[in-house]
């Protein structure tokens, strides 16, 4: 549905040397999926976006949106955004302050390229406001709704004229935590049920991970890794990746050994580590080690058996709530790790931890 | 990320100039070149000038030598400096005194003040110091008839045709300035500062040395010296008590020069050459002490709620003053004008003058064709100098905050130059411009329009970049991504969005050009003559009180302008 071939979108930042905000990204979203752009900002995510919005105009690639060549820099091409078949919202919203709910909503049908009767207009404005269920507000000013509420008129803005696509950018990032949270539900369940292609641009890792059908982590304009929320959170390929998503420690060490399985051991400060280590890797080259804090396993008393054990004192224990997050002191490395708070544990009491293999994993250390 | 602009250079070669995105500019920054540069530029090369349009250019320092080395140069500079100092301090200490008792103080009834303290700026200057003559002066002068019999004085204790006169009357016309931006100083000042100061154990004395009154500083300095400028540069008090007093300043040096017989356009142009740099230098370092961001800024900063000082039993000292000052100040002035228009002719007050009173100066106004021809042009003048301005300055401040072409800045300077420019030097600089300049316009309102425009080209960018900075980008954008094309998004989300911001930007040039003095004194002769030109000149002739009526006409002309104002701020909710 939206096909993006080796885009370039290059600044000027006043001297000679431009910045390329977006260096090369190519990606495809099938039709119907949820796809997220994510990473931190600066990385590129909200140009490649624009790019494909026509709002800002690429200057090497190819993007391809409901199969039609809407950019090509070898052609030439270039679809102005107001005649590509799209929807958006926006970060801040962009609700126009001089009109009512209603007006804001009936705005793409009314400058369209096709006329829309004033019955017609009346018929699909209604029933895009009750979707995102703000019927009953159509007469109030934009301005006198709500944070959340002004979200869901972007919303029903963004789908009145039943775009192929919708462009989302970071449109929940203005919400307060709990009203974020029932958004994320409340948007993917209407993504679901419309079936529209959705590309999605966050820096927020939650908000990727529980949304999107795929995603691409982006870093300095380039996509460092594409995969299902699982395989990104699960199975890191870059250290930037494994540090972006999710707490993770990291132990550096060097490969001692290779399996053909994908599994391997390292060297560390700690001690030999038995991990799961990437294809390109050989013995000897420099790793760390990553392991999620949730993952390790914490014995009180000196455990009998079991791999990847290593003796260490409590840091610091603290209590969140939900957990307890504990930092323990290693030979060189501290580790983070969240723990039931049933845990009692005090500083320095001695405690061994237990880092199970298939939840190591070795990453190149650069 | 999100914060980049759309950058349009990419588009190079021929392309750039069939793309009307940069026709625009250019067609602009030549309207503002020969608006705002040509003049002056006009005006250098004829203080040079043997003679006004030579056949062949002369070169001469002999109108500098006219201006700057006759016995009264120095007489007329130490008049400038002790009348723009004096009023500079005085208006200064007004402003600020009403500003802190009505902002930071429990002096009763004070929010009613925040208004009354305004209201003076509906009085063009002329009236002003008509109204003060009224006054003061020392033959008829009200007041001091009034004083004169309360304590059984042999002479007048006041006489407005000195220094110290011109000083307070041209003061109290400028209060109002200085009370609206101390007013703003006193709002964006953060009261945690104050309070933290008395959390570490400062009294409230120490409080105000050493943190109120520093933070104040720099404000109070560029205050001062915009009060000193403007000064400098009016002419409402200079002409009509400077001159018949023979006190003469800078701005009224270049009014004689120009009406002496034969007239010496080389002297005078030469004087405005030396007052457009001494008020060159005022704005630069005024912009230089505010900082170059803040010179659109109408808003400053957040809003805080301040502190209040309690002043005990001193409120009813506050009080008082407030009340004195409403009453002399702001009330007498139109009290005095308003009596004096139903006089035949000024006398000094007394019961046998109620017979007297009558309508007949404004009946006699209804035959008397320069008032109806006066009055028409100021209307055509002020109404199409807004218009014109604004659309003029709506185009620059969009090209200049929006598009962001190379180079834009540039307009954003011009636009700006003319702020730099006193009334009675753009008047003369347009002489030298259109007595050699091939375009029939002189003597025209036509004239006196493009005079106007100049001038108060800098407010309305102001009012328009006010406007156009305030529309997030996103807003438009999202009417792109909606399928608007580049016209339905300017007409359906743009144009209305700028509109309040334009409308206030419309009828303050409308009211400034209503009221303009300095410029028009100079070019607007016989058909092309304006209200307060009519003014002065009758005053001059001395019939005084039919003055007074066209006087309120005029007042009434302006609060219905002020008026409309009020409705269409309160229909679009404007801040005011």
């Amino acid at each position: 549905m939206i096909e993006v071939k080796s885009l370039v979108k290059i600044f000027a930042d006043g001297k000679n040397a431009g910045v390329r905000a977006v260096d090369r990204v190519s990606f495809k979203v099938e039709e119907r999926r949820f796809y997220t752009l994510l990473g931190p900002s600066g990385c590129g995510k909200t140009t490649t976006l624009r790019c494909i919005a026509g709002l800002e105009k690429a200057d090497e690639g190819e993007i391809i949106v409901a199969g039609e060549k809407v950019f090509s820099a070898s052609s030439g091409t270039f679809v102005p955004a107001y005649r590509r078949p799209i929807g958006m919202v926006f970060q801040s919203y962009a609700i126009w302050p001089h009109m009512t709910v209603f007006e804001n909503v009936a705005f793409p049908l009314r400058v369209g390229k096709q006329k829309v009767s004033n019955d017609e207009i009346r018929k699909k404005v209604m029933a895009a406001v009750e979707q995102v269920e703000l019927g009953g507000y159509e007469d109030r000013m934009a301005t006198q709704l709500s944070g959340g509420q002004q979200q869901r008129l972007a919303l029903a803005r963004a789908l009145v004229r039943e775009p192929k696509v919708l462009l989302l950018d970071e449109p929940l990032s203005n919400l307060d935590a709990k009203l974020r949270e029932r958004m994320r539900v409340e948007l993917r369940e209407l993504q679901r049920r419309l079936g529209i292609t959705t590309l999605y641009v966050t820096h927020d890792q939650i908000e990727a991970l529980s949304m999107s059908n795929v995603i691409a982590v982006m870093s300095a304009g380039v996509t460092v890794q594409e995969g299902t929320p699982r395989e990104i959170y699960l199975q890191p390929r870059t250290k930037f990746v494994a540090q972006f998503i999710g707490s993770t420690n990291q132990i550096s060490g060097q490969v001692t050994n290779q399996g053909s399985d994908g599994t391997g051991t390292v060297r560390t400060d700690e001690g030999e580590i038995s991990c799961g280590i990437l294809n390109e890797l050989t013995a000897g080259d420099k790793v760390v080690v990553v392991v999620r804090p949730e993952s390790i396993v914490l014995h009180q008393k000196k455990p009998s058996h079991g791999e990847n054990v290593l003796e260490g004192k409590i840091g610091a224990a603290m209590f969140l709530g939900e957990y307890v997050d504990c930092t323990i002191e290693l030979g060189k490395n501290v580790l983070e790790t969240h723990q039931p708070h049933s845990l009692r544990v005090r500083r320095g009491d001695p405690v061994w931890v237990e880092l199970p293999p298939g939840d190591c994993m070795a990453l190149p250390a650069e | 990320m999100t914060t980049v602009a759309l950058p349009r250079s990419e588009r190079t070669g021929f392309r750039l100039l069939r793309e009307p995105a940069l026709i625009i500019p250019i067609i602009g920054a030549g309207v503002l070149i020969y608006l705002a540069v040509l003049p002056l530029f006009m005006l250098v090369y004829g203080s040079f000038e043997k003679e006004i349009a030579p056949r062949e250019f002369v070169v001469t320092l002999e109108n500098y030598v006219n201006a700057y080395a006759s016995p009264y140069t120095y007489s007329t500079f130490v008049n400038s400096i002790i009348f723009a100092t004096g009023s500079a301090a005085l208006t200064f200490l007004l402003g600020t005194m009403l500003a802190w008792l009505t902002e930071r103080t429990n002096t009763p009834l004070r929010s009613l003040f925040v208004p009354i303290a305004v209201v003076p700026l509906i009085l063009p200057g002329v009236l002003e110091s008509i109204a003060w003559i009224f006054l003061l002066s020392p033959k008829f002068g009200y007041l001091n008839v009034a004083l004169q019999s309360l304590f059984g004085l042999q002479s007048a204790p006041f006489n407005v045709f000195s220094l110290p006169g011109m000083i307070w009357v041209h003061s109290v016309g400028q209060v109002p300035l200085a009370f609206l931006l101390m007013v703003a100083a006193f709002k964006s000042m953060d009261p945690s500062l104050e309070e933290s100061a008395m959390m570490s154990g400062a009294n409230t004395w120490q409080t105000f040395r050493r943190v109120t009154f520093r933070l104040l500083m720099p404000t109070t300095a560029s205050v001062l010296l915009i009060l000193f400028v403007r000064t400098l540069e009016s002419f409402e008090t200079p002409a009509l008590i400077g001159i018949p007093a023979r006190i003469y300043v800078y701005t009224s040096e270049i009014y004689l020069a120009f009406n002496e017989y034969p007239p010496d356009y080389g002297r005078g142009a030469a004087l405005a050459v030396g007052l457009l740099l001494l008020s060159a230098i005022g704005v630069w370092l005024y912009t230089r002490s505010t900082g170059e961001s803040k010179k659109y800024q109408t808003v400053t900063g957040k809003a805080f709620r301040p502190r209040q000082f309690d002043l005990g039993p001193w409120k009813w000292v506050g009080f008082s003053f407030l009340m004195v000052y409403f009453v002399f100040v702001v009330l007498m002035p139109f009290l005095v004008l308003f009596w004096a228009s139903f006089l035949p002719f000024f006398a000094t007050p007394g019961w046998d003058a109620l017979d007297k009173l009558s309508f007949d100066n404004y009946r006699y106004l209804v035959g008397f064709r320069p008032f109806w021809d006066a009055l028409q042009n100021s209307i055509i003048l002020a109404t199409s100098t807004a218009t014109v301005a604004m659309i003029l300055t709506s185009l620059i401040a969009w090209i200049v905050y929006k598009s962001r072409l190379p180079g834009s800045w540039l307009l954003d300077f011009l636009a700006f130059i003319p702020i730099t420019v006193p009334g009675i030097v753009m008047g003369m600089a347009l002489i030298l411009l259109y007595v050699a300049f091939p375009l029939p316009i002189y003597g025209t309102i036509w004239l006196l329009m493009i005079a106007y425009v100049t001038r108060y080209m800098p407010y309305g960018m102001r009012a328009a970049s006010g406007a156009i900075v305030q529309i997030h980008s996103e807003l438009e954008e999202a009417a792109s991504a909606s399928g608007a094309s580049w016209w339905e998004t300017f007409k359906r989300v743009t144009l209305p969005l700028l509109r309040p911001g334009i409308a206030a930007g419309w009828i303050y040039i409308c009211i400034v050009s209503f009221r303009e003095f300095s410029t028009s004194v100079l070019l607007a002769t016989g058909e092309s003559r304006v209200l307060s030109i009519l003014l002065f000149t009758m005053f001059e002739q001395g019939q005084v009180t039919v003055v007074a009526a066209i006087g309120m006409l005029m007042i009434l002309v302006l609060l219905i302008i002020v008026g409309i104002f009020y409705r269409i701020s309160g229909r679009f909710g404007i801040q005011t």
